[in-house]
């Protein structure tokens, strides 16, 4: 049931590029937050001010989806992601109630220097199958169906959609500071879809029923109309850009290597096996990193969106962790990715986990908790969308929710969800949120993955077990 | 907790079956007279079978149903059919282009996205389809059909509304707009804005004076469109010989006395169409609408094999039947024993067996179940001499029964 008690409000902040910026303005505003800024481990904040309004930090990507489900009733985060919420739920429950008039750069449309696409006349027309790569799939598809393209694919992913055109994207839609910025990785700008500033939302609901206008009066100095955010149906044809073309050749064996954590421990392990890469060290990294090996092709990209694109035969070989592997072989269970073995580093144990104050010690009790429908439907936050509904289904859990997260999980209990599916190292983490684990569905680690057909080719083969066995030898 | 039907979706009662089977018997006997033969294509097919032909617009395609599959790693999407037409062109396409005429019918599910839940986001319609032929008789043929099943299914008040998707094209390509102008101005006018092309001011008067005249009058006979003819000496080629195809048609409708009326702007979501397109209006309502879509087939990589259809909309035209008084006759026995015991049973079925294997529906009886409904009731009672009461609902007399052959005689005989 949603609270309409006065006085009582829940504002979702972000984490990320907006926390410095939006943590000024609450400040300048007089709704300043003690402890936000990006060294707090508290995700609750409570208002100096308000004592009635709390505010809690997530990810922008979840913000617009938490206040259109009502468990906040305002937000603060990019038009990027409102508009890849409201282009997917346009009856959705989120109201766009101001640009905050801070942000820097656009989304974009774009395409490899390589591809020979110049404008989006040619993507109209076309009879080719585009593949098109985006954190913003939404977004991306939008796009396609506007411009009516006759066959596309779309590919979402986690992070780093610039480094795969030419050779294993036509299109990407992403954030680019400007054309310019956008020339210096290599791609052209076909088309500007919408500039990235912060915003205030609100859930309708509560913006209906409840009173809010403390809290907007405090904004009121800083609502104004701001830049058009909606997605521009204008053909635009590019303007005139020097492109950087990077020197890129298609190799006989493809290797894609993680970014983020992930990154050091292959590093090392890369060098212990004697393999020599040059823009993959802690000081340097490059999207594409090269060998002395004149036939191996490497990239770096998300660990998250490597076994799909090792399925689709953009990479022979890939270096990620069981877990994605996982997460990817529940969702398309005949996928030619195949786990080679496992590497020594990155070990995570991926739990699920419930507030310390349930009264729950195992999934069994919890499956008789659920069934007395004190927590049904049984709300369950993860970023392993495909493993949580197979442990939960596997566990006869009874009706459930699940909640789709972007990493910190942790931060939606108790208020937003029951349970959470995660990966954690020591557990620490989930103790100071006063949260317990309750079950261990598996342990994961590091591990190096194939694709099937390129083990089974007579071309390939040779080259690929090289590299697995000195791979081996570096363990 | 309650069981929840997904929202958008619906329960067909008995009540609703009997009259979706009514409207379903009616198209179908109609096509079969026709030469029409059924076909039934899948559920899920690619979506870029649906984008391929570039006709659906933006804002249709953004509301289907679509998923990758448990293999669509390669990004590949499936949808549920969101429309009728395109599938069967494919099937046609598949397996039976050789042919030189080719007649199909179906009865099928589409399914779309609709914001409020309050309409069907699954939708039922019948639909015929004609691949082949020259123009004219085919175009003629599909209408003559729709509106001979609509006649039979006895809807009161139906109007047949004609326009022509090659004068609005023309039209439009008159106004000389840039090449994403005229795609927005064709989705507006898709999604039922004919308003836009009136505020869509041309350099030239004349086509103004043009575009106001055809939104402006409505005809009800092929004289209007002579009218219209005389009147604009000047419209372009493309104008000219669209018209003259809906002279052809409307002149051979007037003389098989077919009435309908003309009206350019009344028509929408005729994405594929290329030439006559034409609706079915029942109390406010479109029951059902089709047209001709040259086009389609070899946009689908098929050869170019010209092509005509129509769907009847099935979820409104079972608003419109009549409420039929609920039809039992499927049971005209009742056969019951006096009591529950397990002989008694035994020889209910064993009676009732008999009964259906003669041609006679006969149902099963355990509680007090009104006996009205039946022409027959059969009491059981096990005794002998004569074991079972017959009792003659429409005479409301009674007999007793001392064998199987004695109450087949009795039925039969009725």
């Amino acid at each position: 049931m949603k609270d309409y008690r006065a006085g009582y409000i829940k504002l979702a902040l972000p984490k990320g590029r907006f926390l410095s910026p939006t943590a000024s303005l609450l400040a300048e505003i007089d709704l300043g937050f003690q402890d936000y800024s990006d060294k707090t481990k508290q995700y609750r904040l409570r208002s100096a001010r308000f004592p009635g309004l709390s505010a809690k930090m997530l990810q922008e990507k979840d913000i617009s989806i938490q206040v259109a489900v009502g468990n906040y009733d305002l937000g603060i985060c990019g038009s990027d992601w409102i508009e890849e919420f409201l282009v997917k739920y346009p009856a959705g429950a989120l109201v766009k109630i101001s640009s905050l008039n801070y942000g820097e750069g656009s989304i974009h449309v774009v395409a490899s220097a390589e591809a020979g696409i110049a404008n989006l006349n040619e993507l109209s027309a076309g009879r080719n199958d585009y593949r098109i790569v985006s954190e913003y799939p939404n977004l991306a598809e939008a796009f396609a169906l506007n411009l009516r393209m006759r066959r596309f694919r779309i590919f979402p992913v986690w992070g780093a959609a610039e480094a795969y055109p030419p050779e294993n994207a036509d299109l990407a839609v992403l954030w680019g500071k400007s054309g310019a910025h956008i020339a210096t990785q290599g791609l052209i700008p076909l088309k500007r879809l919408l500039p990235v500033t912060a915003f205030l939302i609100a859930n309708r609901e509560s913006l209906e029923n409840k009173d809010l206008s403390q809290i907007l009066t405090c904004f009121s100095s800083k609502i104004t109309a701001g830049p058009q955010t909606s997605i521009e149906n204008e053909l635009d044809i590019s303007e005139e850009l020097k492109v950087s073309r990077p020197l890129w050749q298609a190799k006989e064996i493809n290797l894609a290597l993680p970014d983020g954590h992930q990154q050091a421990p292959t590093s090392q392990l890369l060098k212990r096996a004697g393999l020599a890469l040059q823009g993959y060290s802690e000081e340097v990294v490059s999207r594409r990193p090269s060998a002395d090996l004149n036939w191996l092709g490497i990239k770096v990209i998300r660990p998250q969106d490597m076994p799909l694109q090792v399925a689709n035969s953009n990479f022979d070989l890939a270096i990620t962790g069981e877990d994605w592997l996982r997460e990817h072989l529940y969702r398309f269970p005949s996928s030619p990715v195949k786990k080679l073995f496992a590497l020594s580093f990155g070990a995570v144990k991926i739990v699920a986990a419930v507030s310390q104050e349930m009264p729950v010690a195992d999934i069994d009790e919890l499956r008789s908790l659920v069934q007395s429908s004190k927590f049904a439907p049984l709300k369950v936050a993860s970023e392993y969308i495909n493993i949580a509904d197979r442990y939960l289904r596997d566990n006869h859990i009874n009706p459930y929710k699940l909640i789709p997260t972007w990493g910190a999980s942790e931060a939606f209990l108790p208020e937003d969800a029951d349970m959470l599916i995660d990966n954690v190292q020591t557990g620490k983490t989930l103790e100071q949120h006063k949260l317990k684990i309750i079950d261990v569905l598996f342990r994961s680690s590091a591990c190096l993955i194939a694709n099937k057909d390129s083990l089974a080719s007579s071309d390939k083969k040779e080259k690929m077990e090289f590299l697995t066995r000195k791979l081996q030898a570096g363990l | 907790m309650k069981n929840q039907k997904c929202k958008g979706m619906q329960d067909l009662l008995p009540e609703d079956m009997l009259r979706f089977r009514h409207i379903e018997d009616t198209f179908r006997t109609g096509c079969l007279n026709w030469g029409y033969q059924e076909v039934r294509t899948p559920t899920l097919e690619y979506l870029h079978l649906f984008t391929a032909t570039g006709t659906l617009t933006p804002s249709m395609l953004s509301k289907v149903y679509s998923f990758l599959d448990w293999d669509g790693w390669s990004g590949e999407r499936v949808v549920l059919r969101p429309d009728g037409t395109i599938p069967v062109a494919r099937l046609y396409i598949d397996n039976l282009s050789g042919q030189e005429l080719t007649r199909l019918f179906y009865v099928t599910n589409i399914f779309a996205f609709e914001g409020t839940g309050k309409e069907n986001r699954e939708r039922w319609q019948c639909g015929a389809e004609f691949f082949g032929g020259a123009k004219l008789a085919p175009d003629v043929e599909i209408i003559l059909l729709a509106e001979e099943v609509i006649r039979r299914l006895d809807i009161s008040d139906v109007g047949l509304q004609l326009s022509h998707a090659g004068l609005v094209k023309a039209l439009l390509k008159e106004l000389k707009l840039s090449p994403g102008e005229e795609a927005k101005m064709a989705n507006r006018i898709l999604e039922g804005n004919w308003q836009a092309l009136t505020k869509a001011k041309s350099t030239n008067p004349e086509i103004d004076r043009l575009i106001a005249a055809l939104l402006g009058l409505k005809g009800k006979s092929s004289s209007f469109l002579h009218n219209v003819r005389a009147s604009f000496p000047k419209a372009s080629q493309d104008f000219k010989s669209s018209l003259e195809d809906l002279i052809s048609i409307t002149t051979l409708l007037d003389n098989l006395g077919c009435s309908y009326k003309i009206d350019i702007a009344e028509i929408h979501g005729f994405e594929y169409y290329t030439g006559i397109c034409f609706q079915f209006l029942a109390a406010g309502e479109k029951i059902g609408g089709g047209g001709r879509y040259d086009n389609l087939v070899p946009l689908m990589n098929g050869d170019d094999i010209p092509a005509c259809g129509f769907a009847l909309y099935v979820d409104p035209v079972m608003k419109l039947l009549p409420l039929e008084k609920e039809k039992r006759s499927e049971s005209e026995i009742l056969v019951k024993g006096k009591e529950l015991a397990p002989e008694i049973l035994e020889t209910c079925f064993t009676v009732a067996e008999s009964l259906r294997d003669a041609g006679h529906p006969a149902e099963l009886g355990f509680t007090g179940r009104d006996e009205s409904n039946y022409r027959w009731v059969i009491l059981v009672s096990g005794k002998e001499p004569s074991p079972f009461t017959l009792t003659d609902c429409v005479q409301g007399r009674q007999r007793d029964a001392a064998s199987m052959a004695e109450i087949l005689k009795v039925v039969s005989e009725g």
